[in-house]
């Protein structure tokens, strides 16, 4: 009995000593840290990324302190993140780009991209490039061997388990770029998320060897190109580029698009929707549509027909602003063309089109 | 008789009846030339040549039809006389894409006039880096590396070995081996020409002793010249890796990224020899190379084609694939290219075509042992199962520190692990993705060194 007693109190005075001993240490030669450091690790997302630039968020949070880096710096946490650094630092926030996406730039599934041959190396993008280039036909194609989903720190890519190519999830991507980068075939590219169309083909080749390749793929028919009202597409290397300044995203290209390869956000189109209590029948509206798709007489109230696009054109140009562009409800009927809907007499198509 | 230096790591494949044995007593058969064939461009490391024909114009062989660019380039010549159907890209064996000159041969085998050299003894290093350049002259060893660049020596470098490497340590492949047989005086004449010109002291001669009839051949023409020395190397891959033949027949070792050059020591292949001779002699182009069509075909042997035929019609010319062909291979079965087709043109560094059975190929890996036989196995002393475990998991910067860039790609370490792992093809995906980003850094320094000249030249202005 009396063993333990004396054990517990020689374990008890060493314990002391020590705890006196590292007390004073602490006291003595304690190091001066910026608790705003800190602060800001706190509120960084934690997932060591590198999409700022920094080897981490350590790295991140010691170069906003020391005023290196700007309060915005991380691209993962987007404006609340910014917010709460700029309120640690004192400073702005800064603007916040457009929330952005990683988008998989084709969609040259198994079912539709032909294979060249059956590849049994390893299961790295990068390393299937080395022998022949991939085993998908079109080079341009996504290889779907996971590299980036390896890369992506936030589970955010996906190999479809069906398709074969690689899938992101838009809730969880965060735009750090580190599948982008990793990308052989560079098919990623961070796209801002609210885009109405996009071209997802990257093959700059010549149509008939697309098209012998994959049939999704992108054969420079230019219809897109003909077809948009607002002059937002030109053709360089047989892919269409869209002019985001002009693009109205009135999704007519992704319509007329014959292979899909240019996409549209079908899903989320708008219409146009005048209120009737508050128009006044000035006809503004009608002369500004460039699809015929509203009709109605002078002083009387306008109505919308089928043939709307959401291109939002007549929006900013009525004076009473009665008109809304809420997301259809349906999809539209895909004979709605221009002018031939009711009450509007046909043009010629030759008219139609311009160019 | 030099001391011979084993290097370390190296494996012997067993051929079996599959092996060398199949094509080296047979001599070389010149090839019935194609119909058309398409000439790449870029037949060299180093910047493609700059097309001198459009469609339309009549060529000549031996016609220059690819002019270089840059210091590390060499010329492409017309290997048919005929007319250019266009100039477009085609599928090379990597499988991509590269821009080629498509030729219609007209069969009359019509050559441009050819002058040859007129005093030889009178080169200097500098006229025959231009002839080699001129006369499309690479590595057709299979590195093909623009010889111009190999001869024109650093004032401050001084090479006393000039080495002639006959090894040819690639199972199956025989096409070195039969150009030793056949053409062995012109092989040692081209080889004294460049020991004159770029005054070296003496010439070693390297060859593997599976080919004693080439060693035979090799000392008997080059008996009379007391600073040329013929070795029988032990038959064991890769001896004819440029590294492991300069540290056998020399004890030097070649510093990591280095050249050979910088331990004083040139290394050429005979076939690069033996053209270097047709090229100062006879005034000929590189326009063909032998070939060795084994493995799984009808007819095997050792063809001289003309650069830009077809594989198609090699195998035709062969009889065609065995049944039981599964993989073909541009190149030999150590370091060759698995492609899946066979219209990819012959270039310059294609020293074989072989076709294996299912069994040889197409393994599925399991887990690695820990055997350490990569290791043990490899000749440039790297680890391979440790690179590959980095590279799967994307470590490339610790990869490039345990040095995988010294990585010679032979494949002695996939060959040997027992694992099936596929080491070297994760090695060759470390080197490809170090050297991308090496290229990238080089670019962005570049740019910001442009960029700040650019501000100090504004703020120069302004004062």
């Amino acid at each position: 009995m009396t063993g333990i007693l004396i054990g517990t109190g020689v374990l008890a005075a060493i314990a002391l000593v020590f705890s006196l001993l590292l007390t004073a240490v602490n006291k003595v030669f304690a190091v001066p840290s910026d608790t705003r450091r800190d602060q800001i690790r706190e509120v960084l997302p934690g997932a060591n990324c590198g999409g700022c630039g920094f080897a981490g968020c350590d790295a991140l949070a010691d170069a906003i302190t020391a005023g290196k880096a700007i309060a915005n710096a991380c691209p993962v946490g987007g404006l609340a993140v910014a917010q709460k650094v700029a309120a640690i630092i004192g400073t702005d926030a800064g603007e916040q780009e457009v929330h952005k996406v990683a988008t998989v730039v084709c969609q040259g599934t198994i079912d539709r991209c032909k294979t060249k041959f059956t590849y049994h190396g390893i299961e790295d993008c990068i390393a299937a490039t080395l022998i022949n280039d991939g085993n998908r036909a079109c080079q341009y194609a996504c290889l779907g061997l996971g590299t980036c989903v390896r890369a992506c720190k936030f589970d955010a890519i996906h190999i479809d388990e069906y398709s074969k190519i690689a899938r992101v999830d838009t809730d969880k991507c965060t735009a750090c770029g580190a599948c982008v980068a990793v990308c052989p075939k560079n098919v990623l590219d961070l796209q801002p998320i609210t885009l109405p169309v996009r071209v997802l083909c990257r093959a700059e080749e010549e149509g008939y060897l697309v098209s012998d390749n994959c049939k999704i793929g992108c054969i420079g028919c230019e219809l897109c190109k003909n077809v948009c009202k607002f002059n937002a597409i030109a053709m360089a290397n047989h892919l269409p580029v869209i002019d985001r300044g002009l693009c109205t995203g009135c999704m007519m290209c992704a319509e007329v698009c014959p292979t899909g390869a240019m996409w549209g956000d079908l899903d989320n189109r708008r219409i146009a929707l005048i209120d009737r209590d508050l128009c006044i029948g000035c006809g503004i509206c009608k002369k500004v549509c460039q699809f015929e798709a509203i009709s109605g007489e002078r002083k009387s109230i306008h109505e919308v027909n089928e043939a709307c696009t959401g291109c939002g054109q007549c929006v900013p140009k009525c004076p009473v602003k009665a008109i809304t562009l809420p997301i259809r409800q349906h999809v539209r009927d895909a004979n709605a063309k221009v002018g031939t809907s009711e009450g509007v007499a046909a043009i010629p198509k030759d008219e139609a089109q311009p160019n | 008789m030099s001391l011979f230096h084993v290097f370390p790591g190296g494996i012997h494949p067993r051929e079996g009846i599959n092996g060398k044995a199949v094509t080296c007593a047979l001599p070389i058969e010149e090839l019935p030339q194609p119909s058309r064939v398409a000439i790449p461009l870029l037949q060299h490391i180093g910047t493609p040549c700059k097309s001198l024909v459009v469609k339309g114009d009549k060529v000549k062989v031996g016609m220059m039809i690819g002019e270089p660019v840059g210091f590390v380039s060499a010329a492409v010549h017309s290997s048919v006389s005929g007319t250019v159907v266009d100039v477009q890209p085609c599928i090379l064996a990597n499988g991509l894409q590269q821009p080629c000159v498509i030729i219609d041969n007209d069969f009359k085998d019509t050559w441009v006039e050819l002058t040859p050299v007129a005093e030889p003894d009178k080169l200097d290093g500098k006229a025959i880096s231009q002839l080699a350049r001129n006369a499309g002259l690479v590595g057709l060893g299979g590195a093909t590396f623009p010889h111009a660049v190999k001869y024109s020596l650093p004032p401050d470098k001084k090479v006393d070995t000039l080495i002639l490497n006959g090894a040819e340590c690639e199972p199956y492949l025989s096409a070195d081996h039969r150009l030793m047989l056949a053409y062995a005086r012109e092989i040692v004449t081209g080889a004294q020409t460049l020991q004159h010109a770029l005054k070296i002291e003496r010439v070693l001669v390297g060859i593997e002793d599976n080919k004693p009839d080439a060693i035979e051949a090799m000392t008997k023409a080059c008996e009379n010249d007391p600073t040329f020395t013929v070795t029988a190397m032990p038959t064991h891959y890769p001896q004819g890796g440029e590294k492991q033949l300069v540290y056998s027949l020399t004890g030097r070792t070649v510093k990591s990224g280095g050249l050979p050059l910088d331990s004083g020591v040139i290394v050429i292949n005979v076939g690069s020899s033996h053209a270097l001779y047709r090229a100062v002699y006879e005034g000929r182009p590189v326009v063909d190379r032998v070939v060795t069509v084994s493995g799984c075909v009808k007819k095997p042997a050792n063809y001289l084609v003309r650069i830009g035929t077809p594989v198609e019609w090699l195998l035709e010319t062969s009889g065609g694939l065995l049944p039981q062909a599964r993989t073909l291979l541009y190149g030999g079965p150590m370091m060759g290219m698995a492609i899946n087709r066979e219209d990819i043109p012959i270039t310059k560094g294609c020293s074989g075509i072989t076709a294996l059975e299912k069994s040889s190929a197409l393994e599925n890996e399991s887990n690695c042992i820990r055997c350490g036989r990569c290791s043990s196995v490899c000749p440039m002393c790297l680890v391979p199962s440790v690179l590959d475990k980095l590279m799967r998991k994307g470590m490339y910067d610790e990869a490039e520190r345990q040095g995988v860039m010294n990585c010679i790609e032979c494949g002695a370490c996939t060959w040997s692990c027992p694992a099936k792992r596929q080491l070297t093809q994760s090695c060759r995906t470390s080197k490809k993705v170090i050297t991308e980003r090496r290229r990238a850094e080089a670019a962005r320094q570049k740019a910001e060194e442009a960029r700040r000249a650019a501000a100090v030249a504004v703020q120069e202005e302004a004062k």
